[in-house]
Formats: structure tokens, sequence, C-alpha cells
């Protein structure tokens, strides 16, 4: 168990593109991070600047109060899990998860109880003699997962460790994941860019776009609280609903539609109107109106796809409804929000403004 | 259907063809071989083994003066096995060092290095053949084992074969080494070597059998019978046959063919996927 | 290039010492020997020896023996490489399509390749013997005036047809091989789309074939610039009258043989230019992959 700390780290490469650009977090003991962003937004980078496989441009990484950019990354106590898994094709997988323990010394004896012990957690306990292409992906996984927990590290890294499992066995493992690291304790930091695992797993969540923390936070509170356009459009499933809109004599426009009820909004500028599927629902009061073209019913609730009617552009909207909910194709329906459900942000900065 | 049938019997006729072009010439060589010299010169090539096998590969094999003045069929097998192996086993040490270097360290002369490897690619044997000679023979190396098997195996060859294969093992696995505290030394003996086991094998195949054939350098390289390897010992026993003298022994010219062609074909057929595997990585 | 490396200052440079070890003594040495001396002229004892500049590639490029090598070496190399990788591209493309006895064919027409090429010089020397030789009697009874001892278009015949059957068997592994790499999906999807199987063949597979070809053609060019050195000295010995001489039989006998080591050294020069040339060639176009 441990405390990491990231003070500023910039990684620079040779040819002068800049991967992470000044990168500050503070990890408590025990805590699940989880980065998560688009591909190229350098969270893998800033992964591998903690495992030591990265050198460090600018800034200091501390791990329990105690710098480590020197420090080889055998020497940090830190395991990692792969997203190939990056077994050792050779070996079996008592071999595999033994190998680290052997170049640190540990005895015979004790290296046999660290393994045996990890494989039973992990239920491999039955394949370990085996080698990894006698193994299916979720059994490589498992040993993945078990060459790190065998070490008993400080930190736990994951750089997208189920990325190559199928749909099913994704939620399997996710849900494992976060049981065994609540049973162990250990502090984690997990990479990836599927904003499912990235709420469900995290304590604390940190949505990374080009090099740079965009916020950090508990899921909830940034699916809640989006402090930019990205955030809200990077986090929830399905994804947010966007409308372009300007602010004119104290109400919001978009295309002939004019909302009331928004007070205190730059005029002159470009704004998005955001919100979320599971605020909107029908009602013949509602603020706007769509021409319903598809529905998704994905068993107990429905998502309904359709054109906004008065605005200027095509804008789609969606919206999350009851399994019963099931509005004609081509009919008109119009839909209400709340107010304090409605996000608006600068378009140009993607500023949060309300 | 006709049509299928037709094409089918042609695709095989053509095949047939091709493989009478290419056995054929062995195949008559052996015949001829395992007759007497007199119906040789009688009756000319035979395409049916005759009764003398045993009596022709005994005495080349095995008698003095069977072949040469001193020089025994058997010692100019155990010289070309010496330079096969040793190349092959000298060829993918070197290679596989070199390339380890190469493609898992980050050093300061790495580039200039690499091309310098790369330059031997530029410099047959054939085109630096005469200082090569003056050189060995200046160190004294003529006639000897080292002279004959170091000169040859450094070339880029091998050190390309390992390295397109290292760049081919992902990253992550020096990673999660590094992670489990494996030193340089340590992940070329514990990783890379394991895992290069199929790459190793075909590399020594294909080596045995190009050190094996080498020609114009044991040619140059060895002045006394006792080294004559056997592809050596044939361009001797031609010289031999042309110069005439009493009954030409063509049976035994056969029958050195046949021993200096047998072991690499066998070695080929053997390890035939490994061979071919190895043989067409090097495109990549 | 690893994304990620050891960092080390002195293990690589140990990993990487023997093989520089060896290029520096037994490559570079004997190159810039060779550059030097093709500068130099020696006296007829080998005594003395006198800085020319280039009188010796003037020599060389300017004497007919030369230039009729050369022109040898050019025809010889044509011919061996169309007519090796056309009869292995036909053998291959054959081997594909059956499915009985393809293993078996596959065997017979590679095994070849184990052959030294004295050896296969030798065995067909033999075959061409005026005395017991059959083909020497069959093309003589045919009608064929055939003596390569003395005619220089049957010695340039018969070096021909050894090259080539000594290198079919290299070129049929990689043709077989690029075949099989075709995917599947893309020759049934060639099956709908195109009925004639010839068609198919010169517009779908040889097209996607075509890498292998070229990588093919500069190792064949290679083979016969080069490693026929052992056949034409097992049969020719480049007679007669220096008519089945390639650049490189030349090199050795002018060394060798001759003692002319200025000249022979400016035909080494020569030939490096040219095999310099010969791999820039493949470097720029099949072997785009190396960075360094």
């Amino acid at each position: 168990m441990a405390t990491v700390k990231l003070n500023n780290i910039k990684k620079v490469y040779p040819n002068g593109a800049e991967a992470v650009c000044g990168v500050s977090m503070a990890i408590e003991n025990g805590e699940f991070i989880v980065f998560v962003g688009p591909s190229g937004c350098g969270k893998s980078t800033m992964l591998r600047m903690v495992a030591g496989l990265e050198t460090i441009t600018k800034g200091d990484i501390e791990i329990d109060s105690k710098v480590i950019n020197n420090v080889s990354p055998a020497d940090r106590d830190v395991a990692m899990v792969f997203q190939n898994y990056a077994l050792y094709p050779h070996m079996t997988v008592r071999g595999n998860m033994a190998y680290g323990l052997k170049n640190r010394g540990l005895a015979k004896a004790e290296i046999n109880t660290k393994v045996n012990e990890a494989a039973k957690m992990l239920k491999i306990d039955d394949y370990l003699d085996r080698q990894p292409n006698q193994l299916s992906g979720g059994q490589r996984q498992r040993v993945a997962m078990g060459r790190a927990i065998v070490r008993e590290p400080k930190v736990f890294l994951f750089d997208e460790p189920l990325s190559n499992l199928d749909a099913k066995l994704r939620v399997q493992m996710r849900i494992e994941i976060k049981r065994l690291q609540r049973r162990m304790g250990v502090t984690s930091i997990y990479v990836t860019h599927d904003q499912t695992e990235a709420m469900t797993l995290a304590d604390r969540l940190a949505v990374i776009n080009d090099g740079r923390i965009e916020q950090m936070g508990a899921p909830i509170e940034l699916y809640n609280n989006p402090k930019t356009l990205f955030v809200a459009s990077f986090i929830g499933a399905p994804h947010i609903n966007l409308i372009p809109a300007r602010f004119e004599n104290k109400k919001l426009v978009c295309g002939n539609l004019k909302l009331p009820g928004f007070k205190n909004l730059p005029e002159d500028i470009e704004l998005v109107l955001g919100i979320r599927p599971d605020f909107l629902r029908p009602d013949t009061k509602g603020q706007l109106e769509i021409q319903v073209d598809l529905v998704e019913q994905h068993g107990a609730d429905n998502l309904v796809y359709g054109a906004l009617k008065n605005s200027s552009n095509d804008t789609e909207l969606c919206f999350k409804t009851t399994q019963n909910t099931l509005p004609d194709i081509d009919s008109n329906l119009k839909l209400k929000f709340e107010q304090k459900h409605a996000m608006v942000f600068n378009k140009s900065t993607g500023e949060r403004l309300i | 259907m006709k049509n299928i049938n037709w094409r089918l019997a042609s695709n095989h006729l053509i095949l047939l063809i091709g493989v009478i072009f290419m056995s054929l010439p062995v195949w008559v060589a052996f015949s001829t071989s395992t007759h007497t010299a007199e119906t040789i010169l009688r009756e000319g090539l035979q395409f049916w083994p005759g009764s003398n096998f045993i009596e022709t590969y005994r005495e080349v094999m095995f008698e003095e003066a069977g072949v040469m003045k001193s020089v025994l069929g058997i010692t100019m097998l155990k010289n070309s096995l010496i330079l096969g192996i040793g190349f092959a086993v000298g060829k993918v040490i070197i290679s596989m060092l070199a390339a380890y270097a190469i493609v898992y360290f980050r050093f300061k002369l790495a580039t200039p290095l690499f091309w310098i490897i790369f330059l031997t690619l530029l410099l047959p044997l054939e085109v630096r053949i005469i200082p090569s000679y003056e050189i060995v023979a200046g160190l004294g190396l003529l006639d000897t084992n080292f002279g004959l098997i170091v000169p040859l195996i450094a070339s880029a060859t091998g050190t390309f074969y390992f390295r397109q294969f290292f760049k081919s093992i992902p990253d992550e696995l020096l990673e999660a080494a590094r992670l489990d505290g494996a030193s340089p030394w340590r992940f070329f003996v514990d990783m890379l070597i394991p895992l290069s086991k199929t790459m190793i094998a075909a590399i020594l195949i294909i080596m045995f059998v190009v050190g094996w054939n080498q020609y114009l350098w044991p040619l140059i390289m060895t002045t006394k019978e006792e080294n004559y390897t056997l592809v050596i010992g044939i361009k001797q026993i031609y010289q031999i046959l042309s110069e005439g003298g009493e009954l030409p022994q063509y049976q035994k010219a056969f029958a050195l063919t046949i021993m200096a062609t047998l072991p690499p074909v066998l070695v080929v057929l053997f390890f035939q996927n490994w061979f071919v595997k190895g043989l067409v990585e090097s495109e990549k | 290039m690893k994304r990620v490396q050891f960092e080390h200052s002195t293990i690589p440079y140990l990993f990487i010492a023997p093989q520089i070890a060896i290029i520096a003594i037994f490559f570079i040495w004997p190159a810039g020997q060779a550059i030097h001396q093709s500068f130099l002229l020696e006296d007829a004892f080998g005594l003395s020896s006198q800085f020319v500049w280039f009188r010796n590639y003037v020599d060389t490029i300017g004497d007919a023996a030369w230039l009729q090598a050369a022109w040898f070496t050019t025809i010889f190399s044509a011919l061996v490489t169309f007519l090796s990788l056309g009869i292995a591209l036909l053998l291959a493309v054959k081997a594909n399509e059956v499915i009985r006895g393809a293993s078996t064919y596959k065997t017979t027409l590679m095994w070849a390749y184990a052959i030294a090429p004295p050896v296969a010089g030798l065995m067909g020397n033999l075959m061409f013997h005026p005395l017991i030789g059959d083909l020497y009697k069959f093309f003589n009874a045919i009608g064929w005036d055939f003596n390569h001892k003395l005619d220089s278009f049957d010695a340039g015949f018969v070096v021909v047809l050894i090259a080539v059957w000594k290198q079919v068997s290299v070129n049929f592994i990689f043709f077989l091989s690029g075949l099989q790499g075709i995917s599947k999906a893309v020759n049934e999807a060639a099956l709908m789309d195109c009925k004639s199987p010839t068609r198919r063949f010169w517009t779908i597979t040889f097209p996607l074939l075509a890498p292998t070809t070229f990588f093919l053609m500069v190792i064949n060019i290679t083979y016969a610039f080069f490693e026929t050195f052992g056949i034409i000295d097992t049969t020719t010995g480049g007679a007669p009258g220096g008519s089945t001489n390639t650049l490189v039989y030349k090199v050795f006998q002018d060394g060798f043989r001759g003692a002319d080591l200025g000249g022979s050294s400016a035909q080494s020069v020569v030939l490096m230019i040219i095999v310099l040339a010969l791999t820039i060639i493949q470097f720029r176009f099949i072997e785009r992959k190396v960075h360094y």
C-alpha cells in the first residue's frame, strides 16, 4: 500500500511532440484511480512514467513520499497488467508468476506458496502447468493479473487490461478486478478509453485530454457536474445531447426555437446546450420537439432517436424511456427537461457556463 | 467437370515434368555411381542401380588413393561437417549477440555499427578474395579451421534475420521482464534464447547448408589434401578425371558427388518446415 | 526500433564486439586493400609497385576481355533470372493448386536447394561428358553439332542450364509461400468476380506476388553474379577462350592465375560498385523498413 504523487510531470518526445503537459495529482492509500480519455491523449504515457518504462521529461513522481524518477522499474515495487498481457510465451503459468519473485531472490518454498495462493484467488490453480498458448483469453488475463498479485507490489498499474476480451468477459473481469482491489486494498492506477469501465471501477476518475487533466473526481460527480464540454460528452452513455445555441434577448436561441429560463449568459458567442438523455421525457408541454426516426429496444428501457424540429441545423436528439413507451416512427414528439438538468457550455473554450 | 479434369491432369503433368527435371540428374548420378568404371565407359550413364555400390563407396570413403593421393573420403566428410557445423553455430552466436545489442539497447554508436554490419552485404567474398587470402595467409591461418570458418561467419545475413525476429517480439515482454527485475543478461538468457528456439533451429539448418556448400574460400584456404572438404574434393577429382591417364574412375566421381550432396539434402528434408520458415522469414 | 530499450554504457558494446571485430579484420581491411591495390601497378616480379591513379580502371574497362565478360554476365544473369523465376513460378502455381500429392511435390521440388553450385556443376559436367554424357550424345544425335569445349554458344548453354537448374528450388520455395500467403478470402472474392483462371492469375495473383517477385529478382541477379562461380569453375572454367567468364570469375582468374593484382583489384572495386547499386535498388523498393 502506498500513496502516489505526480508533481507537474511532463513528457516531451525527442521529436518535440508533447504527450503529457504538466499533470499533478495525489493518490491516496488504497485508492482506485482511473485515467480515461481518447486514444493518444497521454494517459498510457502517464501510467508508463509511473512504471518507469518511460522517462520523465520534467516534474517528479513520488511513491510513499520518495521521488522515484531515477529508480529502475524493477526497484519501484510496482506491478503492471498489460493490454496484450505480455505473458512470457515459453513459460508455464507458474513460471510466469514466479519469474519476478525469482529475480528478487525469494526462496523456492516461499515463491510456491505465494503463487499457489494467488492462483487460488484467481481460480487459475488448475492451469498452473500450462503454457499461455493453451489458455483462453480470459484465462490469460487472469494469469496476467496473477503475475501482478504475487509480487504484492505497492502499486498496481493496469494498461487497458480488458480491451482484448469479448463484451461478456469484459464485464465479468471488470467486476472481479474491482472486488480483488477492494480485498487487497492496493493502490491502483487503471488506464482505459472505455467510459463504462472508468465509471464502474474508479474511486476517482481523471479525464485526460491532450496531455492534461480535464477534470478529476468521483465518477458520479463527473457525470452530474462536468466542468467542460469534453468531460460532459466523454462521460455518460448514451452520449449527452448537444444543441448549438446562442443567447439573445434573455433567451437561449437554437434555430427557430427560443428557450426561456436562462440567465446571465454572454451574448454574441456560440454556446452549446447539453441535456443528458436520461433527463428528457415526453410531455405535451415539452420545450423541444423531435420527429422520431429510430427506436432501439434495449430490454428494460428504450432509446428513442429523432431530429430536433425548428432548429437550423440537423441536430439529433436521443432520450431514454421505459420498455412500454414505443413512439411510432415519423411521429412528432414533444420532450420536456427540467431547468436544473440543462448545462450550457462556451462552444469555443468548452467551459461550462451553467 | 470435363474441364476441371483436364486442368487437374495438366497440373499433375507439369509438376511431374518439374520433379523429373529436378531429380533425374541426381538419380542418374547415384545409379551410375553403383556401376563399375568399365560399364560406364562402355555403356555411358546408367538409369538403374548396379551391383558395385558397396565397392565404390568403400573405396571412395575409406581407402587411401581411393580418390586422391592421400586423403580419405571419410576425412573430407569430417572436414565438411566441421565447416558446416562450425559455420552454422558460429554464425548464430555472433549474429544473435549483435542483433540483441542493436535491437534492445540504446547506445551511442548503434547507428554507425549497424551500418558497418550492413556494409558486409556490399562486400561478398568474391570481390575481396585476393586481399582476404593475403591477410589470412599473413596471420598464419591457412589450413586451419579457425581461418576457414571465422572469416565466413561475420556477414550480415544472420544478424538481419535475428534483428527482424527480435523486432517482431512484442515490446511489452521486455517491459514486463523489467518490472519483474530482469537484467540485460537475464532477459537474454531467460526470454530471448527460449523464444528464439525455432528461429535458431531454422538458421542453424540454413547456415549448415550454406557452410557445407562453401567453395571458393575453402578452395584457396586449404593447401593440404587432408584439409579438403567434400565440395573441394569434387573439384580435384574432376581435375584428375580430365587429366586422363588409365581407366577414368567416373563411378568414384559420381559417388563423391552423392556423398557431398547427401548430408545437406537430408538435413533440409528432415527439418523441412523449419528450414522453409527460416528461409522465407528473411524476406520480411 | 523498440519503444523501450536498455540503457547501458558497456554491455551493448560487448555483445556487438565479436561481429564488428571479425568484420573489421576480414571485410573492411581486405576491401580497403583491394581499393588500395587497384591504384597500384606491380612490376613483373612483384618486387615494387607504383601509384598509377586510375590506369588500372581504364585498362580494365577498356579491355576487350573484360567487356566480353561484362556482356556475358549481363546475358547470363538475365537468362538465369528469367528462366529460373519462370519455371519456379509455373511449378509453384501448380503445386499450390493440386491437393493430392501437394506435399510430395513440394518436397521433391525444393530439395535441390541443398546442393552446392560446384556439385551441380560437376554433375552437369558429367552429363555433358563427351564420352559418357547422355545429354552430349542426345544433342549430337538430333543433329545439333554440340561441343561445349569448343563452341562458346554451347558452353554458355551448359552453364545457363545448370545455373537455372540449381536456382529453381529457391525460387519455388519463395513463390509457393508467397502464394500461400495470399488470403483465402481474396481468392474466393476473385473466384466470384472472374471466371477465367488465367485471367484471375494475371490480374489478381501475379500482382499480389509482385513483392516476392521483385525480391527474388534481386536474389537471382546476385546469385548469377556471385554464386555461379562454383558452377563455372567446375564446368567450363571460362572456356572456350574466356567466352563463359563472368566478371567474378575473371577477377579470380586474373588475380590468382594471372597474378595481375592491380587489374584484378580494379575489377573487384567495379564489382563492389555493381553490388552497391543492386543493394540500393533492393532497399529502395522492398526493404523500405530499414530505419537507421
